[in-house]
């Protein structure tokens, strides 16, 4: 585990960074599904860059669906990837509005990314469905995706 | 990670099989080439067990094999060789990758390593400039939405035309740059939209350019027609894909391979290893989409040599030509294709998935360049930054024992955040300087997960495929300039 990342939501663990030899991991909490999703998109943009760094100047609404609510996580992330690959935009607060297992519709916070303010620490990607995890216990929800770097 | 414990047949110093009874649902057993000290290192995590998984796919012929260089994968293993029946058998988008026809291009030059290293800054400096590296870069051509239709269609061909290279580089690229059967339909909006923006790039990660010096020549006679002719020998190598193209290609289709799981009733042992019918129309819309993909890496490779032409004519005040700049050849090591193999004495058409191994076809096939009939298709494999890289041939052996497949690199062994730790604190680029490496790169986090300690001793990778028969070892080179994305 390389490190534990509080979030933003005061002492409660958000994700972890896991190792995989061919790329990196993310392992993100939630206490309901939304939170999940909201933790698993800071921990992949803690992979690009350092979340703090980023301002919320702007927002954007977006829907993504998908046939079940594993992929609906895969695709989430791709959706953000995405925007980052082409549209350079990084986000640090998700507001997740509505969660179904077969779709999703959130607004994600963020600003364009500068090259003299961002420090980019990798280039993600792709979410993948090798070693997906997506698991409901007593304490939450917790999920496990690992990423192409 | 857990070592894997499973069940291994040494059927040679080179070979280990994996029985079809090790696991309910193999098709086929597995065969991994390796000495028996990279085993201990394969076995250290749970690639054996992903060799073994791609043995479930559908129409698999011979073995699932397993390269020397093998790591762990999505699904498949990097270094994984599985051919399928076009007939009955199925085709993987994880068995190709995400970076679809990552590849590697080399150069030649008459320039010595005296001639060169002098002003090793300046042509460094030079090609960081001319070449579009690092995360997020961005192509000087710009390519629209027609254009970017013919660059899938026509692949190397379509920088070639507008002048970024030659006809002869063609002829020295596999498939001559240009897979057939690319049907730009297949591919989706914001693939497109990846794509045009990064097209002329080398991009992050593990791709880099390379500056090389011949240091020792196995076999000169392989090595002079490949125009390798002498020790200290200038050579330049490209390492690089289909960028963020090629991954949502892959994103794009592995989900619509999830719905055709269910729907042709497939049974697989990991989710990543989704796939369709290859004559299903699942399976010909992926094939449509990673032939645009893998054409998209061979104009993007074939770019990336003209600019690295241009610099070296820059620094020497002499037109590529004088500078004896040719291409030795170009392959392809994220791919799948279709090809006849003959099996059991009958011919058969297969889709081979080549996910990190490279195509070795032997001297007089019919895919083989003319130029290289007599002596077999060069086969590139580049080292990590500190070591060495390799060229080879391929051999009639690899053709008849791994549908003409052998390694590509070598492999990856501590993850990134491992070759990070090991690395903190030390000067990575203070380190290769001392060992006569200039590298220039737009990160530095990224540069110390590339180092040397991360990697497998590619010599001994070359070594198990030379002594195995699948390869020729021909020639070994070391790096001198380095510029990582």
């Amino acid at each position: 585990m390389l490190f534990l990342y509080n979030g933003f939501r005061g002492m409660k663990k958000a994700f972890e960074v896991i190792d995989h030899t061919a790329d990196v991991g993310i392992i993100a909490y939630g206490t309901d599904i939304e939170e999940l999703f909201s933790n698993a998109a800071l921990a992949l943009f803690s992979l690009i860059t350092e979340p703090e760094s980023v301002e919320r100047k702007f927002h954007l609404d977006l829907e993504v669906s998908s046939e079940d609510i594993d992929s609906l996580l895969i695709e989430w992330l791709n959706e953000l990837i995405y925007l980052f690959d082409v549209k350079h935009i990084l986000f640090n607060h998700f507001d997740i509005k509505s969660l179904t297992h077969n779709g999703l519709k959130a607004t994600c916070y963020g600003e364009d990314f500068d090259p003299m303010k961002h420090k980019i620490k990798a280039g993600v990607k792709a979410a993948t469905y090798h070693m997906l995890k997506l698991d409901k216990s007593d304490d939450g929800y917790k999920a496990q995706v690992i990423l192409d770097i | 990670m857990a070592r894997w414990q499973g069940q291994l047949i040494k059927i040679d110093d080179y070979r280990w099989k994996i029985p079809e009874s090790y696991k309910t649902g193999m098709r086929v057993p597995g065969l991994i080439y390796a000495s028996k000290e990279m085993l201990e290192s394969i076995c250290g995590e749970q690639t054996p067990e992903q060799v073994a998984n791609v043995a479930f796919l559908p129409g698999i012929v011979g073995y699932s094999f397993a390269m020397p260089d093998i790591h762990w994968g999505y699904g498949f293993p990097i270094g994984g060789v599985a051919a399928m029946d076009i007939k009955n058998g199925v085709i993987s988008p994880g068995g190709v990758g995400y970076d679809i026809n990552c590849g590697v291009r080399l150069l030649r030059t008459s320039l010595s390593e005296a001639e060169v290293r002098p002003r090793i800054n300046e042509l460094i400096n030079a090609l960081f400039h001319n070449v579009p590296s690092g995360l997020g870069s961005e192509g000087k051509i710009k390519v629209s939405q027609k254009e970017m239709n013919q660059l899938m269609v026509e692949g190397a061909r379509w920088a070639v035309k507008r002048g970024l290279g030659s006809e002869e580089d063609l002829d020295v690229t596999e498939e001559g740059g240009c897979l057939s059967g690319a049907d730009p339909s297949k591919i989706s909006d914001k693939a497109a939209k990846r794509g045009m923006p990064q097209a002329g790039t080398l991009g992050s990660g593990n791709h880099f350019l390379e500056i090389q010096v011949v240091k020792e020549i196995f076999d000169s006679h392989t090595a002079s027609i490949m125009g390798i002719t002498e020790i200290g020998q200038i050579l330049v190598l490209i390492h690089t894909g289909s960028r963020g193209f090629g991954h949502q290609v892959c994103t794009d289709h592995l989900r619509v391979m999830e719905g055709a799981v269910s729907k042709y009733g497939i049974k697989l042992p990991d989710r990543q290893l989704a796939c369709a019918p290859i004559e299903s129309s699942e399976g010909q819309d992926y094939l449509g989409a990673m032939a645009c993909a893998a054409n998209y890496a061979w104009a993007n490779r074939q770019c990336i040599a003209h600019w690295v032409r241009e610099s070296f004519s820059k620094i020497f005040g002499k037109s590529p030509e004088k500078l004896g700049m040719r291409q030795v050849y170009d392959v392809a090591h994220n791919i799948a294709k279709i090809e006849e193999h003959t099996i059991d004495g009958h011919k058969l058409k297969v889709c081979v998935h080549r996910k990190g191994a490279t195509r070795a076809f032997p001297a007089g096939h019919k895919d083989t360049p003319t130029c290289y009939k007599e002596v077999g298709q060069p086969v590139l494999v580049p080292g990590d930054m500190g070591r060495c890289s390799f060229i080879a041939a391929g051999t009639q052996k690899a053709m008849t024992e791994t549908f003409g497949s052998t390694c590509h690199g070598a492999g990856r062994m501590l993850s990134r955040g491992a070759a990070r730790r090991s690395m903190q604190g030390r000067d990575v680029i203070r380190e290769l300087e001392n060992r006569g490496i200039t590298i220039k790169t737009g990160s530095l986090p990224s540069l110390a997960e590339e180092a040397s300690q991360a990697y497998k001793d590619v010599t001994e990778v070359i070594d198990v495929v030379h002594h195995a028969g699948i390869s020729r070892k021909v020639a070994m080179a070391i790096p001198m300039g380095v510029i990582k994305g």
